[in-house]
């Protein structure tokens, strides 16, 4: 329906019969207006550097070329070479990185996911004070990170922290540990993503325990099934697609975490605590070799691919044969 | 439910335990803000020796907290409205609507999830500095690139989640408001958008809250002029690290209007996890 623009009535005609008006794009077009702006904002922003990532990831791209990057000589696999060197410094880190990155996700994912289940099935009977007590463990999530991190990094403080006052205080250490240097920093900054991230599992779980039907349980207990026995036989069974995609969502921000390290170490993160995509951003932006940052970069995607696709396999695998 | 005792005194440590973990910190925050400098400089003391809001006046001058917290302001409130606005067109068409390509295009959104940031944070920085050159609109060094940035990060699961929650609302609604005259934009406007309000708020908190705290981007894309809390507070602390008492001021600043919107939103944020993401 194509109107010359200056042919086009002065009020638009609303005709009497169909229910579609003058303007009203068709139902074949509309769909694609509609998710025409999230698109563009998509391919701007996501798509297009994602694949200038991966091409950059093949070229010489140092700081010699960084103001004319599109001229940076072609480079094969050179930067993947080095990344994977494990004879050199470079590739050593790197693949040290990914493994205390898959151990603090590994450590966060657990214990929150413990922490929500165990808080969730808790509030889940009636207790007083219930919705003061949820409301009450949901805000370490509603904080913004870089405070909830700020204020641990004043408790782990060396001086004065509280962590080592009331450790010295009790007896239970000597009051004398840098929480924050040497293997400790590990330490700490998993403490720190215990703290922020398990709220949103228990929001989840909670959220999942209330889509469980009570007859369900009403007719376990009239089976002489006990609570630990309802737990393991239906809750657990019946939150399996909700734990499904929390576990993984929960994978995904511990691995590819950065503001957590960032603000909690400033710049000089010690290498216990030496997230991946912190070690890329440090390497790329100090020796401004964005070739081989990128490189780096392409090799955790596919590395994350792989690992979501085979969760998902695996899982969903599970679940059909449940 | 019958509830035995050994189940009540479980249920009582546990909680306990719970609350202690949460509370500790938050309690430091707030006795630590109101605490004489005095205080925070040897020994942690838990009780403050006397309540002073002296942190709460002196950390505007420290730092320039307010010029931070300015931008933030700007960036978390655009980008969430745009976020919010972009997924409720994008999940109202592929909630009602067959259409080529609207597998893809889900599947597409969700897998962004999956990117680590640090992997097209270094094109992005490029791709905003050659935009700058070839057409004069600045996108790096001042909050509109930092927006566009914010606004596409949380679109993906915005989307994911308004899908569930539209899904959720029954299409006789749409179908009646459609047979009774009314244009699709009317009904998504006067039919749909209502019913679906708590999932909008959920989502728009979910923006507001990733934005506010994004520290990746923002340390690349903005300069000192248009930093924001989230980058200005990781240099504050190397900066005036002893002065605890104003960090800690700071931090109630900045968290108090987000904390108090999650809180007053949290029903609805139940909700709307309920029926986008669990189902």
């Amino acid at each position: 329906m194509v109107t010359p623009v200056g042919t086009r009535p002065a009020v638009p005609a609303v005709p009497r019969t169909g229910r579609r008006r003058g303007w009203s794009p068709s139902r074949r077009v509309l769909p694609y207006l509609l998710i025409g702006p999230a698109l563009l904002f998509e391919l701007l922003v996501h798509v297009i550097p994602m694949l200038t990532g991966v091409s950059i990831s093949f070229l010489q791209l140092n700081q010699f070329y960084l103001r004319r990057w599109l001229q940076a000589p072609f480079a094969g696999l050179a930067n993947y070479r080095i990344a994977f060197d494990l004879q050199s410094e470079i590739g050593l880190d790197l693949l040290r990185s990914v493994g205390i990155t898959l151990a603090y996700s590994a450590v966060v994912v657990s214990v929150s996911w413990l922490f929500g289940i165990f808080g969730a099935t808790l509030l889940q009977s009636s207790v007083r004070g219930r919705s003061l007590l949820r409301t009450f463990f949901l805000i370490p999530y509603a904080l913004p990170v870089f405070t909830a991190v700020i204020v641990w990094k004043f408790m782990l403080d060396h001086d004065s922290g509280l962590v080592n006052h009331v450790l010295a205080g009790t007896g239970l250490g000597d009051g004398n540990t840098f929480w924050l240097l040497g293997d400790n920093a590990f330490i700490s900054m998993a403490l720190i993503g215990i703290w922020r991230l398990w709220p949103f599992a228990l929001l989840t779980l909670m959220a999942g325990l209330q889509s469980i039907p009570t007859e369900v349980y009403e007719a376990a207990e009239v089976d002489g099934a006990n609570r630990w026995q309802q737990f393991t036989g239906l809750t657990l069974p019946m939150l399996r697609p909700v734990n499904q995609v929390l576990v993984l969502v929960l994978f995904l921000w511990t691995f590819n975490d950065f503001n957590v390290p960032f603000t909690l170490f400033a710049g000089s993160t010690p290498a216990s605590a030496d997230l991946v995509s912190v070690h890329v951003y440090q390497s790329s932006f100090i020796t401004w070799n964005f070739g081989l940052g990128s490189a780096m970069s392409v090799t955790l995607l596919v590395f994350l691919l792989v690992v979501t696709s085979l969760y998902i396999a695996v899982t969903s695998r599970r679940a059909r044969n449940a | 439910m019958h509830e035995s005792r050994t189940f009540r005194t479980i249920r009582f440590i546990g909680l306990a335990g719970l609350m202690v973990f949460t509370v500790t910190p938050l309690y430091v925050i707030v006795s630590t803000a109101v605490k004489p400098l005095g205080d925070v400089q040897n020994v942690f003391h838990w009780i403050p020796s006397t309540i002073t809001f002296q942190a709460f006046v002196d950390v505007w001058s420290t730092v320039p907290l307010a010029r931070y917290f300015v931008n933030s302001l700007i960036v978390a409130t655009c980008s969430s409205v745009f976020s919010v606005a972009l997924a409720v067109l994008a999940a109202y068409a592929i909630s009602r609507y067959t259409f080529r390509g609207r597998e893809l295009f889900r599947m597409a959104v969700l897998s962004t999830q999956m990117f680590p940031g640090i992997l097209f944070l270094l094109p992005l920085y490029l791709i905003y500095v050659n935009i700058g050159q070839l057409t004069g609109l600045k996108l790096n060094g001042n909050l509109s690139g930092l927006i566009i940035t914010y606004l596409t990060l949380t679109l993906p699961f915005s989307i994911w989640m308004l899908v569930g929650y539209f899904n959720s609302i029954p299409r006789d609604l749409d179908e009646a408001g459609l047979v009774d005259g009314a244009s699709p934009t009317r009904v998504l406007w006067s039919i749909v958008l209502p019913a679906a309000r708590p999932g909008i708020v959920a989502v728009g908190i979910y923006a507001f809250m990733t934005s506010w705290s994004e520290a990746l981007f923002a340390s690349v894309l903005t300069d000192s002029a248009s930093k924001t809390l989230a980058v200005g507070f990781a240099e504050f602390t190397t900066q005036i690290a002893v002065y605890w008492n104003q960090i800690m001021a700071a931090s109630v600043v900045v968290s108090v209007p987000i904390v108090a919107g999650f809180l007053l939103m949290q029903r609805y944020l139940v909700q709307g996890l309920t029926a986008g993401a669990v189902k």
